[in-house]
């Protein structure tokens, strides 16, 4: 029995994959139904189907499938031709037999599903032709040996066919050739008729083309190299198990490179180095195995796209782009639902009737268009359509009807903030409640899904044209990059998608700078309010307020942090490092505890807990405020993300010249004591994390004479113990740091060049923050300083 | 030999306990913790057991007994579990012993509180009791989790 459940659960699997694909081509078929390759796969799939569930006995599987392949037949033989009606009867019958399978796989049995009326309706398409109505019952007698017991059914099945076997013969076993004819073309080519046999036949008429084609088609399958000799199905636990030992091997690894740095044998150092190279190499060719392409998901879409226009009575075409952009198992399951969703939305809101398409001067058939594709290492995906876009008159009445926002509030918004009304729960604008979308289940969920990965949805609205949804999701969840921080002597470890910047307040401004409203502190964030949440107090760790720290360290490290589009600062004890963490779930007794999403093993071995930070925004109450706020504070966070406005890190340059550069270029700001500047090549140089961090002037940088920023020492005199500011630029792994005297500020402002200033480095100046302000050209000083900077990084 | 069953045994507070010996992963001393804030009292803190993080759960805190002192290092059984490996913290590790079904009683009904529900019954050995504990339920700490919160 054994055996049979291995064969039985092989073809569900493949029969599954084949399925998926049929929707695909089915639909590809509706549109071009003179495709005969397209058409010739279906009618294959659905073979093989028939085929296998004959051999293993079940019956109705079978009956299903088969008047299935009798209708496709018609169709490929051309004696049919398709339509939207015929189309319609092949996808029931995909369902039904997807069904089966489906009650196949979870009890073993087919089920008590009743099919005829189907069968029905699938035998009354095949229609007028008569001779094909009912399975082809007239196979040729066969001449040629060996002639199996050739039943009327088998007559159609090709595969049965040995494909091992000529041409011809595999043409008559299939019933699509007379044996005389082929006996007859043979001796044609014996007489020195140089044709081909398929040729020959077709000519007289004996057999049609595209019964020659399959024929040719079964044997090239059957020399072709089987894909199955390169290709293995692997359990998934089986990679989730690798997964996890290469997590443990990565540190084990950390734990043994922490340790070489105090070892001086040469043979330890070199083969730690190995295991470094050979961890880290496993390590990437282990999460590939868990990375699968996003047509996986896709290719689920042409068919929802084609059910959903026929019931609205419209008219889709889709199109996408990118479907082999690849990304973790377990983020591709997450993201398959809120997807759906959107296309759905899409069909259903965003796309008109052909009429009003008409009216407005588009082509009746509206075209959703699907991308993905990675960059900066996170995968974006975009959905758009080009339907009459959002309406967001209607959004704003619709969100004072159902008191989203106040009126007075809601003639202040703007676009981009009405636009994110959207996304509040409860919101839906479908005019009727159609059975696909509007029952107010909407955008919010598929908002809180892609955020519980680490992703951000993002609308973009064209009033008349279309709308575009853009999603950005992180690659993998099981490894992520985390800021360290202590609180009360333990560390957390909280994910770097969360943080937003970190703030240090000193002395006096440590003093001042925390303000009390009725209890709850806040700190004047660029003149915005940042609510303040001690991470020691909420933890319960240890009973303090916020007094104990600026007493004892006179500084403040605030940590500020996003939840569900509120911005919080967290306040803790010390602020470590920046670093990848393998991410660990946390056991059973631990499920209920709000605060932490998991736990992560630390290079010496220790555990730190993983702080969850929407846990903790709603623990502190930070998040479940007044409605209103919400909006107004929503508004404001993506005011600033607003297209043309930017991140500026703000510098003190030579000659006290305000500087800037943008902040999406700065990998990290690091401080050095000046006597932890060595020289080497010529050139001035740190220790940094385990590499040699290349340093430029930013004083020599912007000077006239670029050249001389390779050899100039550090420009002005200084104590030795003094420290500079480094700000660090990553790129492709190479890391310099560019040498500034003070770093002031981070700003967000519109970027906008007034003028040249002629200065070497620079791109020219604006206005931040109401003073005059030089930006900085980061990688011209960079390629200037050092020219091969940007080629090795691309070659590395 | 249907009769016969295999303990390993463990001291808290004076008291011997045993479990199935199949049911425990291995037996290791005392390690490091990360404590846990905010997590129900019965759980000392996470230890890392060759890269798998395992919850520590004080038997003490768990039976309602005295607390250890601080001194006293606890060693660390490590249960096989439904989802992953948890440790129970003892103070002492003793034999694998072999007890007769024969031996086995039902807790005395003056058996109060949390732990009645823990103990599934007490061996009678020569001059002592070994005290079964039934790990399913000592691992089950959603229904404690509620009543501490």
């Amino acid at each position: 029995m054994g055996d049979m459940d291995d064969i039985v659960r092989d073809f569900l699997v493949e029969s599954n994959e084949n399925l998926d694909q049929l929707d695909r081509d089915l639909v590809t078929l509706e549109k071009d139904p003179t495709a005969r390759e397209v058409l010739s796969s279906i009618f294959r799939t659905i073979h093989t189907i028939k085929g296998t569930t004959g051999f293993l006995g079940f019956p109705r599987l079978e009956s299903v499938a088969h008047v299935g392949e009798n209708l496709l037949s018609q169709l490929r033989d051309g004696r049919l031709v398709l339509n939207a009606e015929i189309t319609s009867g092949l996808l029931a019958m995909v369902d039904a037999v997807r069904k089966i399978l489906s009650n196949i796989e979870s009890t073993g049995q087919e089920g008590e599903g009743d099919y005829t009326s189907l069968i029905e309706t699938l035998t009354g398409l095949q229609g007028g032709d008569k001779k094909a109505s009912a399975p082809v019952a007239t196979a040729p007698p066969s001449d040629l040996s060996p002639a199996p017991p050739v039943t009327g059914e088998l007559s159609r099945e090709p595969e049965k066919a040995d494909p091992g076997l000529p041409l011809g013969e595999i043409l008559v076993q299939a019933g699509w050739a007379k044996s005389e004819d082929v006996n007859e073309a043979l001796k044609l080519q014996h007489q020195g008729d140089d044709r081909r046999l398929g040729e020959i036949l077709v000519e007289k008429g004996a057999t049609k083309p595209a019964a020659v084609q399959d024929a040719l088609q079964v044997q090239a399958e059957a020399r072709a190299p089987a894909l199955s000799d390169s290709n293995i199905r692997v359990g998934v636990s089986l990679l989730d198990k690798l997964m996890n030992l290469v997590g443990e091997l990565v540190l084990a690894r950390n734990q043994i490179l922490q340790f070489s740095s105090t070892q001086r044998d040469t043979s330890f150092l070199n083969t730690s180095q190995r295991l470094n190279l050979i961890t880290t190499e496993l390590q990437e060719g282990v999460m590939k195995t868990r990375m699968q392409p996003i047509g996986n998901i896709w290719s689920k879409f042409p068919r929802v796209v084609r059910d959903l226009a026929t019931s609205c009575g419209k008219q889709v075409n889709i199109e996408m782009e990118g479907r082999e952009t690849e990304l973790d198992k377990t983020i591709i399951e997450s993201i398959k639902d809120p997807l759906t969703h959107l296309v759905r939305n899409a069909v259903d809101h965003g796309i008109e009737i052909p009429e009003k398409r008409r009216a407005s001067g588009k082509s009746p058939q509206g075209h959703l268009f699907l991308r993905a594709f990675h960059e900066g290492g996170q995968v974006n995906i975009e959905i758009s359509d080009d339907g009459a876009g959002i309406d967001l008159e209607r959004v704003k009445q619709k969100s004072l009807e159902k008191g989203l926002v106040a009126p007075d509030q809601a003639s202040r918004l703007s676009d981009r903030e009405l636009l994110n009304l959207l996304f509040l729960p409860g919101f839906s604008t479908a005019e009727k409640v159609t059975n696909v979308s509007g029952r107010g289940v909407g955008l919010d969920v598929v908002k809180t899904n892609i955020e519980k990965i680490g992703g951000t949805v993002d609308i973009q609205n064209r009033v008349g044209q279309g709308t575009t949804l853009k999603i950005k999701i992180p690659l993998t969840l099981a490894i992520i990059p985390a800021l360290i921080v202590t609180s009360s002597g333990d560390r957390y470890a909280i994910p770097q998608v969360s943080l937003l910047e970190l703030v240090r307040l000193q002395g006096e401004q440590a003093r001042n700078g925390i303000e009390k409203i009725h209890g709850a502190a806040v700190y004047r964030l660029r003149g915005k309010l940042l609510p303040l949440v001690n991470l020691n107090h909420e933890l319960r760790v240890e009973e303090t307020g916020l007094e104990r720290p600026m007493a004892e360290n006179n500084a403040v490290n605030i940590v500020v942090l996003q939840a569900d589009d509120r911005h919080f600062g967290l306040i803790v004890d010390e602020i470590n490092d920046t670093e990848e963490i393998v991410v660990k779930p946390l056991g059973k007794q631990l499920k209920g505890v709000p605060t932490f999403a998991g736990a992560t093993i630390m290079g010496d071995g220790q555990v730190a807990l993983i702080l969850d930070v929407l846990g903790l925004a709603q623990l502190a109450n930070v998040v479940s405020q007044v409605r209103d706020r919400v909006v107004g504070e929503k508004a404001a966070a993506t005011e600033s993300r607003h297209d043309d406005r930017e991140s500026l890190l703000l510098l003190g340059g030579p000659d006290d010249a305000r500087m800037a550069m943008p902040l999406s270029l700065v990998a990290r700001l690091e401080e050095f004591t000046r006597t932890a500047v060595e020289k080497a090549g010529g050139r001035h140089v740190v220790q940094y994390r385990g590499q040699i961090l290349p340093l430029i002037h930013l004083s020599s940088a912007v000077t006239e004479r670029p050249q001389e920023s390779r050899s100039s020492g550090p420009p002005a005199p200084g104590v030795a113990d003094e420290k500079i500011q480094v700000v660090v630029y990553t790129d492709q792994g190479r890391s310099v740091g560019l040498v500034v005297d003070r770093i002031l500020d981070i700003a967000h402002e519109a970027v906008k060049i007034q003028k040249h200033s002629g200065r070497h480095g620079t791109l020219g100046t604006m206005v931040v923050q109401g003073r005059v302000t030089e930006l900085l050209d980061l990688k011209g000083i960079i390629q200037t300083a050092d020219p091969s900077f940007f080629n090795e990084a691309v070659a590395a | 030999m249907a009769g016969k069953k295999q303990f390993s045994t463990f001291v808290v507070d004076r008291l011997l306990f045993g479990v199935e010996v199949e049911k425990v992963q291995e037996v290791i001393r005392y390690q490091e913790m990360t404590r846990v804030p905010l997590a129900p009292s019965v759980v000392k803190g996470l230890i890392n057991l060759r890269g798998q993080i395992v919850t520590a759960v004080d038997l003490r805190r768990r039976l309602g007994l005295r607390e250890r002192a601080a001194t006293d290092l606890p060693m660390n059984v490590v249960m096989r579990h439904e989802d992953g490996a948890v440790s129970l913290l003892v103070d002492e590790i003793g034999d694998v012993l072999e007890v007769e079904e024969d031996a086995f009683e039902l807790p005395p009904g003056t058996l109060a509180g949390e732990a009645r529900e823990l103990i599934r019954g007490v061996y009678k050995l020569k001059g002592t009791l070994l005290i079964a504990l039934d790990t399913d339920k000592m691992l089950n700490l959603e229904a404690t989790a509620a009543r501490v919160a």
